[in-house]
């Protein structure tokens, strides 16, 4: 069983007038088939756990340790990290000019899946599992990310997460920016993939919106750089209730 | 490109002049006499971004001919090829050379060529001419005359070592249809310095394309005038500048006819330490050319610091009675992001630079719309990259 484990994690970043602690010694166990919410306030350091995970050259790591069934992630570079089975929905999808998206689909299957896949069952694939996310199929021949929409780069992230069948799924605000009609539409993608039990993910979150249709086994409260709390989906109740004034307040950010 | 950042050390200060003539260009000098232009210093308008030192004499007149280039030119039936002397009528008739290294070339070449496609044949096949440099140096002197309402394709090859300075001129009969591909595959020691210019007749249709990928020094004039109205001018060009070259295009399209078009889109990727790619565009919409409809766009991708881009987009228009005119120049790095996006999808960073670069140039590549091409670029593009990995 695939098990993703942070310890003790410490990550900066390059700011001005030197390097800035963002993550503060962040520890969190995640196993195959679970699904664990992140909470916390704008700029308590969500995005910069999910892309230390994935390996984003910005971000420093200065301590503790990553692994994947004891493999050490962070020894791993991004596209190594990827075909382990990490997988980052993005908070802010990349344009890529000149890339179609098919073009780019096909050479990340075959990235992943070690070869490349056979044709014909591909491009059934691909199409159902357009469909499924209610993506025009025009879109296949599109730029990567391209002026498409905010929903429609979100649709397009949880594509790839159908398609490429990670162990790992870390969703940087896969929520944010969807209307009501493309949240069910994306939760309904998530929880294709979490169905089939063989993820385990990480669901970065500001809202409580989305668990009413993706319903996380736990909640961690993310503020100034680390766990402040974990519980189980009550406390994601509490937060909606109380918001996050409780972990902000004590000088909990990092200014 | 997602964010057009412009690398430090490198300009994209297009300029829009509407009716003040205050480019250098106007009041240049053109003349078919070297002794007409005086040495550059290279402070001059047309030189500043050029090493004269590495022209090898081309520009000062210390530059001796050697031979030492071999021209070859294979052309279907239905073409005229001949090697002819200096006194030919033919020749000069596109137009005077605008810098001192074109005059150098017409005031020294010894014999020209001219191929002839006489009028109203339509050629199935390309006529190939091969410009092979065995290290010397050398003046040059091409014609390409297409009867009216004849249609050709050219292409011309230029590869192994060469000092060369040369002319070339097309000249398109009413109603013809003519694309030259002109490639510059010189070995990394080559320099070249060209001036092509077209002459189009009306109604008639002139492509060309421009592709350099070697050479030490390349620095190329396509120009284009028209001889009467109804003409169109599409300038596609590709380049690819490694460590080291230096790749100068300066188009110059002269609108002074009413009623025609031109296109242009050159793309170009910079790799490697002190590569150095130039392009200016300048398109002259003149009091008397009255419904002229005219676009151009450079781009340029930097994929790696030490390469520096000037790009010089340049539009003058002396009359409000067009259909259109417009410019657009980017320079964009080969971004991080792009790279962690493609790679954070299990591509290793090799095959990611290698997608983002082909989708760079694949829309102009099929733009150009020929097939043979089509399959050359793209395989000669992977080689750059291939080479630039290893
Ligand atoms: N280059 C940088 N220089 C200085 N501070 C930075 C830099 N990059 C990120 N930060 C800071 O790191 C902190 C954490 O940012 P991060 O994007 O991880 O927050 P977040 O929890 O994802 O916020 P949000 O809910 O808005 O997405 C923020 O205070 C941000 O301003
Ligand atoms: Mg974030």
């Amino acid at each position: 069983m695939a098990t993703l484990e942070i310890h003790d994690l410490h990550v900066s970043v390059e700011a001005e007038g030197g390097p800035r602690e963002i993550l503060r010694g962040v520890d969190l166990t995640v196993k195959q088939g679970e699904t664990h919410a992140i909470m916390g306030p704008n700029g308590s350091g969500k995005s910069t756990l999910a892309y230390s995970l994935a390996g984003h050259p910005k971000y420093q790591v200065t301590g503790g340790t990553v692994t994947l069934d004891g493999e050490d992630v962070l020894a791993m570079s991004v596209d190594e990290r990827a075909r382990a089975g990490v997988f980052l929905a993005m908070q802010y999808p990349v344009e890529v000019p000149g890339v179609s998206v098919s073009n780019f689909l096909r050479t990340s299957a075959t990235a992943i899946r070690g070869e490349a896949p056979k044709l014909r069952t591909w491009v059934k694939e691909v199409k159902e599992a357009m469909e499924r996310l209610s993506i025009d199929p025009a879109f296949a021949e599109r730029n990567v990310n391209e002026g498409f929409s905010g929903g429609e780069k979100k649709r397009h992230e949880i594509l790839q997460l159908e398609l490429l069948k990670p162990r790992i799924a870390i969703l940087d605000e896969t929520d944010s920016g969807l209307d009501v009609d493309a949240l069910r539409v994306v939760s309904e993608g998530v929880n294709r993939v979490r169905e089939t039990g063989e993820v385990g993910t990480l669901l970065i979150t500001h809202y409580t919106r989305i668990l009413r249709y993706i319903k996380p086994d736990q909640v961690h409260v993310f503020a100034a750089g680390r766990i402040a709390e974990s519980g189980g989906p009550e406390l994601a109740d509490k937060l909606e209730e109380e918001g996050y004034e409780a972990y902000v307040k004590g000088g909990a950010t990092s200014e | 490109m997602a964010a057009e950042t412009i690398p430090a050390g490198s300009t994209t200060d297009g300029a829009i002049q509407v009716g003040q003539p205050t480019d250098a260009r106007l009041g240049a000098i053109a003349s078919y006499d070297v002794a007409d232009f005086p040495v550059p210093h290279g402070r001059e308008e047309d030189w500043r971004f050029t090493p004269l030192e590495r022209l090898r004499g081309l520009h000062d007149g210390t530059a001796e001919a050697t031979g030492g280039v071999r021209v070859e030119v294979s052309a279907p039936e239905g073409v005229t090829v001949e090697t002819v002397d200096r006194t030919d009528p033919r020749l000069g008739k596109a137009g005077k050379p605008v810098d001192r290294v074109a005059a150098q070339a017409y005031s020294s070449f010894e014999k020209a060529s001219v191929v002839s496609v006489a009028k109203e044949t339509v050629l199935t096949e390309p006529v190939r001419i091969s410009v092979h440099g065995e290290g010397g140096t050398a003046y040059g002197h091409q014609v390409v005359e297409v009867g009216a309402f004849a249609e050709a394709v050219v292409v011309i090859d230029h590869t192994g070592d060469a000092t060369l300075a040369a002319n070339v001129e097309y000249l398109i009969g009413d109603g013809a249809k003519l694309t030259v591909v002109s490639i510059q595959d010189w070995d990394d020691t080559a320099v070249h310095a060209a001036q092509h210019t077209a002459l189009v007749g009306r109604d008639a249709t002139f492509k060309s394309v421009v592709v350099t990928f070697g050479g030490d020094l390349v620095r190329l004039h396509p120009r284009v005038v028209y001889g009467a109205p109804g003409g169109e001018a599409e300038l596609y060009g590709l380049y690819f500048t490694d460590n080291g070259q230096h790749q100068e295009h300066r188009l110059f399209i002269d609108h002074d006819t009413p009623h025609c078009r031109s296109n242009v889109a050159y793309k170009g990727a910079l790799q490697g330490k002190d590569a150095h790619a130039v392009w200016i565009g300048d398109v002259l919409i003149r009091a008397a050319a009255e419904g002229t409809d005219t676009y151009e766009l450079n781009r340029n991708l930097v994929l790696t610091d030490g390469a520096r881009v000037d790009s010089v987009p340049n539009l003058e228009i002396e009359t409000g009675e067009i259909v259109g005119a417009g410019h657009a120049s980017a320079t964009g790095r080969f971004e991080d992001e792009q790279l962690f996006y493609l790679m954070a999808r299990g591509i290793p960073a090799d095959e990611a630079r290698r997608l983002v670069v082909r989708g760079f140039f694949a829309e102009l590549v099929q733009q150009i719309g020929i097939p043979e091409l089509e399959e050359r670029l793209i395989a000669k593009i992977e080689a750059e990259l291939e080479a630039s990995v290893a």
